[in-house]
């Protein structure tokens, strides 16, 4: 039993929950959307890369390109259309509406691709990795992943800090009313918002689909995981998002150790002690997340 | 010079209207002759009528959650699971009457659902939401860990079925109990919100803290729904085991797959949240859907999808809420209304 | 042609009729008083006018254009504002933020930070400071602030005074005495009778819903507005 390798390849791991799950973040941090089809969207975007890697004959990095301002087109168009009616419908309506856009992203996707699994080459780092010592070996494209998701929510936090966008995202998020009454379009920061959840989902559906299989019902899965690390790392912070990918990955690999059958178990069991031990402080009088983020 | 308001009219607050009186007679009457049904119609229609029932009983308890209490899972699923091996594991490893298991595993699954809640109902929103998903992951993963259940591969009940009764037999007495749970169901709900615990429970839905401050008992309420429908839930797991005799634990057909909570909202939301009559209309509109729509999986899906997104673009009170809102109609007294 | 034209508003609140058949002509350079008790639809009356609430009917008119169907953000840009009742300050952002927020969002004009800064001293030094650490008078100062970086031609002020001491309420008033000298057109919303009166040129008083006394602020008598107010005026 190697735990300390474990609990590096959980560390990394949790950069690939942490990409997945910051579009997740976002959303309901802005808009207290809790977009079910998020995960459905990351697997889309695999999907479309691995059609330009089919018949473009590119490499999926180079498929990014196109890739991801299509996502952020989808994002748009998306919240302008169905999630903006949802809203207004009600708190529980965007529920059904994702919930329903799930089930149709995910068979439209059978039909088109069929149900086999499918994978996409990640290059030549894919199976590269460096041994570190007896003990440690660390996978370079994981590795990669870790990083890529620091950098975008490093630069997610910018934009939310020192962009004029930002401001209004934020402010938006507060008290879209009050944000109208100043002049914002309340609307055009929601779609900016769901833009870029959609395009980090796409970003982390194609490094997921390098990383390991995928099949079109995927979808579901890796949204509870991005569930997970959201809740985990607190609702409404960013770099929690970063922390709770990493208890999660930390929590999966490790479980898997002990027994391969326990690795989502193990994910499972921490986020709900971290739940509930969190509303009970919460209960206690003890404030541990920011103001207005209910656990 | 102070202006004195006139007298007011005198007003009268009546719970039964001429329509909920006869509509209340008409559904009594309904499901007094649907025990009949054995005696008239053939196995394909009981077992049509099972399905049917089940979809009830998850419809009325997925919207007495979300729709009477506020609180939204997406983890019901956890008791279908439990009430499907509850009675496998009863009548199979101890040999029980099948039909008593299910008594029986309704009474496991209420008693889970009080520890559970004491535990998940301090979350919010979609904390609980997916918390209770999460629930129902971890006990599908704790089921198919346990080899006496069967394990990854699933178990069957055929066995305690066949060894008692005939096919018929079966089919009849799970269409009883199947009828039985829902009507027992439907009535304990109707009573519920008729009672002062169904009052609290509006309150809540209105403004929690300002019903905490006049002294309801918030966590009391939410706690008797979340017992009742852990239950109910149980008693439709209970009933799709008898239906469907072999069950497994993971995989997008499982009992304890996220699929249900899928066919709950469904049902709740195209029916008319928030409301007695709705869910009991998105069942049958489900259940039309699974007999005469498409066969073919992907394209059922994609409908099932379609329409919910419709549904909640532009009808998003439900069908019920829509001819309610435009006839205002109650058909079932659960309300109040005030005549002058 | 009057600057802001309201004719025959209805609008609810929640199930409750809060403005009834409310016709009103706002004049460029005027500055105008409503006054009247809690809930008689005062607050329901300008979120309607900068496009936060619905009108079930009636018509908003500013400047000659039918603004009834647009949304509060496309109103700030033709030069309506409103600091809402309560303040609204974004809580999580500093006082510069909450400013930056209306200023790239409004419309230009004289109104910057910095201008804006000057006019309220006291805010200078609370840049930094997150909203929701600020006392209530700073607080209302940054909203008044944050309104007028949208450069508006129409400002409404929504009990500004709420839930303030009467020291703070002497500075913001203070503060907003160049305004009201100024051809700035106000409208202000206000359960002080006496400030009221003495900032306004005209007065209008709202009742359940309907406006039951107009007339200029010089020529109405306290009297005259206190039975207004309370209903005691017709005979």
């Amino acid at each position: 039993m190697n735990w300390a390798n474990a609990v590096l390849h959980g560390i990394l791991l949790g950069g690939l929950y942490a990409l997945l799950a910051t579009g997740l973040s976002l959303m309901f941090g802005v808009m207290r959307i809790i977009n079910l089809a998020h995960g459905s969207l990351a697997l889309l975007g695999a999907y479309m890369a691995f059609l330009l890697v089919e018949h473009a004959h590119i490499s999926t990095y180079l498929a990014l390109l196109p890739v991801l301002p299509g996502a952020l087109v989808v994002g748009y168009v998306l919240q302008r259309t169905l999630l903006e009616r949802s809203l207004r419908a009600g708190e529980l309506v965007p529920l059904l509406t994702t919930f329903g856009l799930l089930i149709v992203i995910a068979n439209l996707l059978e039909y088109f691709f069929s149900p086999d699994v499918h994978s996409l080459d990640s290059g030549r780092i894919g199976g590269a990795s460096w041994r570190i010592s007896s003990h440690f070996t660390l996978p370079w494209f994981d590795a990669l992943i870790l990083g890529v998701a620091v950098v975008v929510l490093g630069g997610l936090q910018l934009l939310l800090r020192r962009t004029q966008i930002g401001r209004e995202l934020r402010a938006t998020a507060a008290d879209p009313d009050t944000a109208e009454l100043l002049g914002v379009d309340a609307r055009r920061v929601y779609a900016t918002a769901t833009a870029i959840a959609v395009a980090t989902a796409a970003l982390a559906g194609v490094f997921y689909a390098m990383r390991s299989a995928f099949d079109p019902f995927a979808g579901p899965t890796q949204l509870i995981y991005a569930f997970e690390a959201v809740v985990i790392g607190g609702l409404g912070s960013l770099w929690g998002t970063l922390l709770g990918g990493i208890v999660l990955g930390v929590a999966q690999t490790v479980s898997a150790q002990i027994d391969v059958q326990y690795f989502a178990l193990g994910g499972h069991l921490v986020f709900l002690a971290v739940l509930i031990l969190r509303t009970a402080l919460q209960a206690g009088g003890l404030r541990v997340l920011p103001r207005g983020a209910s656990a | 010079m102070s202006a004195v308001a006139a007298p007011l009219p005198p007003r009268r607050v009546e719970r039964w209207t001429r329509v909920s009186i006869s509509f209340t007679t008409a559904l009594a009457a309904l499901l007094a002759l649907l025990a009949f049904a054995p005696l008239l119609f053939g196995e394909n229609t009981l077992d049509n009528l099972i399905q049917l029932y089940f979809l009830v009983i998850l419809a009325i308890m997925w919207n007495a959650l979300a729709g009477y209490g506020g609180l939204v899972s997406v983890g019901q699923q956890a008791f279908i699971g439990i009430g499907a091996y509850a009675v496998v594991f009863l009548s199979v490893e101890h040999s029980l009457n099948p039909y008593v298991a299910m008594l029986l595993a309704t009474l496991i699954g209420a008693g889970i659902s009080v520890p559970l809640a004491a535990v998940m109902l301090w979350l919010r929103g979609g904390a609980f939401a997916i918390g209770m998903w999460v629930v129902a992951e971890v006990f599908a993963i704790f089921v198919s860990l346990d080899a006496t259940l069967g394990g990854g591969t699933g178990t069957s009940a055929v066995l305690a079925f066949n060894l008692r009764y005939s096919p018929e037999q079966r089919t009849h007495y799970t269409y009883w109990a199947a009828l039985g749970f829902a009507g027992v169901l439907l009535v304990v709900l109707f009573v519920l919100l008729r009672s002062r615990l169904g009052a609290s429970l509006q309150a809540i839905r209105d403004d929690e803290e300002a019903a905490r401050s006049v002294g309801v008992r918030v966590l009391l309420g939410k706690g008797v729904l979340f017992v009742l429908a852990g239950a109910g839930c149980t008693a439709a797991g209970a009933v799709i085991l008898a239906w469907q005799l072999s069950i497994l634990p993971l995989g997008p057909d499982s009992v304890f797959g996220v699929n249900w909570s899928a066919k709950m909202i469904f049902m709740v939301l195209v029916g008319g949240l928030g409301t007695f009559e709705g869910p009991i209309i998105g069942a049958i509109v489900l259940y039309l859907l699974q007999q005469y729509g498409p066969q073919n999986g992907v394209w059922y899906f994609t409908l099932l999808g379609g329409i919910a997104i419709g549904v909640a673009l532009f009808l998003p009170r439900g069908l019920w809420g829509a001819v309610r809102d435009r006839f205002n109609l109650q058909l079932l007294p659960v309300g109040y209304r005030v005549r002058s | 042609m009057s600057l802001l034209e309201v004719r025959d508003l209805d609008a609810r609140h929640g199930l409750l009729q809060a403005v009834r058949q409310v016709s009103l002509d706002v004049e460029a350079g005027e500055t105008l008083a409503l006054v009247g008790a809690n809930g008689a639809g005062k607050t329901t009356l300008l979120r309607t006018i900068a496009g936060a609430h619905r009108p079930s009917a009636g018509r908003v008119v500013f400047d000659g254009r039918d603004v009834t169907r647009l949304s509060p953000h496309e109103r700030v840009r033709l030069g309506i504002a409103l600091v809402p009742e309560g303040r609204r300050l974004f809580p999580e952002l500093t006082v510069e933020e909450n400013l930056r927020v209306a200023a790239a969002a409004g419309r230009a004009g004289r109104w910057t930070v910095e201008e804006v800064l000057e006019t309220f001293p006291l805010l200078a030094p609370l840049r930094r400071k997150v909203a929701k650490s600020l006392s209530g008078g700073e607080q209302q100062a940054t909203a008044i602030a944050r309104a007028l970086l949208t450069n508006p031609r129409l400002l409404l002020l929504d009990e500004v005074s709420l839930g303030l001491a009467p020291i703070a309420v002497d500075g913001v008033y203070a503060a907003l005495q160049p305004l009201f000298e100024s051809d700035a057109t106000i409208v202000l919303v206000e359960q002080d009778l006496g400030r009221a009166l003495s900032v306004a040129t005209r007065v209008v008083c709202m009742l359940e819903g309907r406006l039951v006394l107009t007339g200029a602020a010089a020529e109405l008598s306290r009297e005259q507005v206190t039975d207004a107010y309370f209903g005691l005026a017709k005979a």
